[in-house]
């Protein structure tokens, strides 16, 4: 029985649930809900709960197990001269697995019977012609040992299959008996629903937090397992950066400098534009724009936040870099070679972080509170004055805060990187020239087909790992200056 | 008898501090202030009193073009200080402001230091050549607002930071730090307990001497305790305006005297 359909008759049985279990309750106080401990839904939601919560759980467990079972009893079926030199047993077991597939749609598709598909003696040569005749696609090796263990994989997930629609089912109605039994007018049961719902909220946010642990954790394994490959002082300390992907990349020199060098470079770049433009936007919205202005220009900032970055990225690549180079390229100033470069990259992350640095500083301006404005207007003060002496120093600690959330993301950045500027580590000064960035680099070692074991494309994880705490840290030091300015108006 | 007031206050027409000419104020649809004429007296203090909502602090903030601050707020009519229209074109607000101080009914001083906030007004209208002159006008500003013993050896610490009387004191004294010759103040005492209240009643007796005071208050006592003058609104309109004494001992309109008896309000 296919898992929808599955899922399908435990939601039925939970519904039916529900409204037995309303009435039930609803009957044993006479038909009078005053004398209900809780209002009728709940002693429906309760045996609905009852019913849902562990039938699905045991259907997901089930789902994670019961291949892990069946892999194992079928791999036993593999004779080691079944796997071919430079083959692994792995593979030969994906072998066996697509065959079983083909099997099941060959049945399904009225070719071949189920009991043909069954036949243990069944010839492979015969099995495989016919299943090349329902357009199953089969690699031309299939033996009769991977025969053997498709069926035998078919029949295990089978009788799997029918075990646990019967388990499932069997736990439903399960729950739902011993709802129904509960279901009595002296049964709190808004209180356990309650619980209920927090166990179901607390299980959500654990998945968010676990999830962060497992990312962290793997990063943290997989670098240390390039710091076993690969010195550690070299890759923080070195000034080269030049990966070889041959020879296991035995001799590639990864220091990381000249990454985290391109990095800061772009990220200042950006910095530099979007922060005065976004933070005096901000303060046009906020402060002198009325309230039609506002009402347009505010969304259209918003709409800019909201342009994925790979579209910034072909902007830096077709407009923003061809143009800087018909001024400072050869024909110009002479000191930029092509159009990737760290202006270019610069400038078009600056122009993505501007709607993030204008509506943030924009909510915080809006924060300080109207008296101060009142305070500052009540002794003569103009605009200005008042905006730069003392809604700005009010607002300054949660704008910093701001400024390093958007120093965060622009470090985080990887399209404009690539597209931008280039792909050359380089530790130069010149803002024309083509740099590189942690983010890109991480990429470029991944796409490679370098083997996963090897330190060119381990280092991905440290480059990573390295990246999490410098933007970890700004994000903690952003987090605390904004909060801390805000205990300041409450 | 009753003519008494009346041939005081025609007398006295002629110099007054303020006076307002059919004053109407709109905030968008809402004719929040209808038809006010009054005359405020200089080196006094004129108390506004009224039910909620009845238009005081629109109008007070009327006399400083504070309500140029909000867009959907309209003024007509005429208010003239010292026979100069403020709603005249030529007439730029900021330097009326300077001229006009107000002072809030929370205390809101700026998140800077006590000598930075007394300093702030002079600072930015240039009132003082060098750091010894604002020295001196911070000084007498606090003097002035009695603060000056409380704050002298603190002078670098956060006004935030001071006691809620004493934030009102430190607005007060930023007021008075630009010299101004009307203080408007906002129900200045509804956020202090009775003895800050009692110190700022002192101050704003003192005061009365350098500077024309208008203050809109809640408590019928307030305004008995410190007002020469007493102006009764009631939906925005102005029922009753008279020396303080009679307002509160024999008023004329039925809705004033229901007001001060409690029958409402
Ligand atoms: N910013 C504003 N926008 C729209 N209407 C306003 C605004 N400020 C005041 N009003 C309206 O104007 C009228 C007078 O308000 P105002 O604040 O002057 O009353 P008030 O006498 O000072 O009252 P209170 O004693 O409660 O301070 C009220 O009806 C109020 O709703
Ligand atoms: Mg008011």
């Amino acid at each position: 029985m296919p898992v929808v359909w599955l899922i399908l008759i435990v939601l039925a049985v939970a519904v039916v649930g529900y409204v037995l279990g309303r009435g039930r309750a609803l009957a044993s106080a006479g038909g009078e809900q005053i004398k209900l401990h809780s209002l009728p839904s709940y002693y429906g939601s309760n045996v609905a709960m009852k019913v849902v919560v562990p039938a699905f759980l045991i259907l997901v467990l089930w789902l994670l197990v019961q291949p892990l079972i069946v892999n194992n009893s079928v791999s036993g079926l593999i004779p080691d001269s079944e796997i071919a030199e430079g083959s692994s047993r792995g593979l030969v077991l994906a072998e066996v697995r697509r065959a079983a597939r083909g099997l099941d749609n060959a049945v399904a598709q009225g070719l071949i019977t189920e009991d043909f598909a069954r036949n243990a003696r069944a010839d492979f040569n015969d099995v495989t012609a016919r299943l090349k005749e329902a357009g199953q696609v089969v690699t031309s090796q299939i033996t009769q040992p991977i025969l053997r263990a498709a069926q035998e994989y078919r029949v295990l997930n089978a009788t799997g299959n029918f075990m646990m629609s019967i388990v499932v089912i069997l736990a439903a109605l399960a729950g739902a008996a011993w709802g129904l039994y509960e279901s009595r007018a002296d049964f709190r049961a808004r209180n356990t629903v309650e619980r209920g719902i927090k166990a179901l909220l607390i299980s959500a946010a654990s998945i968010a937090i676990l999830t962060t642990a497992g990312i962290v954790f793997s990063l943290v394994v997989n670098t240390v397992e390039f710091f076993r490959l690969y010195p550690a002082f070299d890759f923080f300390f070195g000034l080269t950066w030049s990966p070889t992907f041959s020879g296991r990349g035995g001799n590639s020199q990864l220091g990381i400098i000249p990454l985290l060098w391109g990095t800061f470079y772009i990220s200042f770049v950006a910095l530099a534009v979007a922060v005065p433009i976004g933070l005096f936007a901000a303060v046009y919205l906020s402060e002198y724009a009325g309230p039609k202005v506002r009402a347009v220009a505010k969304p259209l900032l918003e709409i800019l936040a909201g342009i994925p970055t790979i579209v910034y990225g072909l902007f830096a690549l077709l407009t923003v870099g061809p143009l800087l180079v018909s001024v400072f390229g050869p024909d110009g100033a002479g000191i930029m070679q092509s159009g990737t470069a760290v202006m270019t990259a610069g400038l078009v992350m600056g122009i993505m972080l501007i709607p993030f640095v204008s509506s943030l500083s924009d909510d915080i301006i809006n924060a300080v509170p109207q008296a101060m404005r009142d305070g500052s207007y009540g002794l003569g003060a103009t605009k200005s004055e008042t905006v730069k002496q003392v809604i700005l120093p009010a607002a300054l600690p949660g704008i910093v805060g701001a400024i390093l959330l958007a120093a965060s993301r622009a470090i985080g950045e990887t399209m404009i990187v690539v597209l931008g500027a280039g792909a050359a580590a380089r530790l130069s000064l010149n803002p024309f020239d083509a740099m590189t960035t942690v983010t890109a680099k991480i990429v470029s070692q991944l796409t490679g087909d370098a083997d996963f074991a090897s330190p060119v494309a381990l280092v991905a994880f440290a480059l990573g790992m390295t990246l999490f705490v410098v933007t970890l840290g700004l994000n903690i030091v952003a987090l605390y200056i904004v909060r801390k300015y805000r205990e300041q108006y409450d | 008898m009753n003519d008494m007031p009346k041939i005081e206050q025609a007398t006295d027409m002629t110099d007054s501090k303020i006076s307002a000419n059919k004053v109407q104020v709109y905030y968008g649809d809402t004719h929040a202030i209808k038809d006010v004429d009054i005359e405020i007296q200089p080196r006094s203090v004129t108390a506004f009193i009224g039910p909620s909502g009845c238009g005081k602090s629109t109008f007070l903030r009327t006399i400083n073009r504070m309500n140029d601050t909000l867009d959907i707020c309209r003024v007509k009519g005429s208010i003239q200080i010292d026979g100069e229209d403020i709603y005249d074109p030529k007439v730029d607000p900021v330097q009326l402001r300077a001229k006009v101080g107000m002072v809030f009914q929370k205390p809101n001083p700026f998140p800077k230091s006590i000598y930075d906030n007394v300093a702030y007004g002079p600072r930015i209208h240039g009132l003082a050549r060098n750091r010894a002159e604002l020295d001196d006008i911070v000084a007498s500003s606090l003097q002035k607002a009695g603060l000056w013993e409380e704050a002298k050896d603190r002078l670098d610490e956060p006004g935030t930071g001071m006691s809620g009387g004493q934030q009102q004191r430190l607005c007060i004294a930023r007021a008075i730090a630009v010299s101004p010759e009307v203080i408007l103040m906002d129900e200045p005492c509804s956020a202090l307990d009775p003895i800050a209240t009692a110190k700022v009643e002192e101050l704003i007796d003192e005061l009365r001497e350098n500077y024309t005071i208008v203050i809109v208050t809640h408590s019928m006592q307030q305004a008995a305790r410190v007002s020469q003058r007493t102006a009764f609104f009631h939906l925005g309109i102005l029922v009753e305006e008279g020396p303080t004494q009679d307002i509160f001992t024999n008023p004329v309109d039925k809705r004033t005297q229901d007001y001060i008896t409690g029958r409402f309000g």
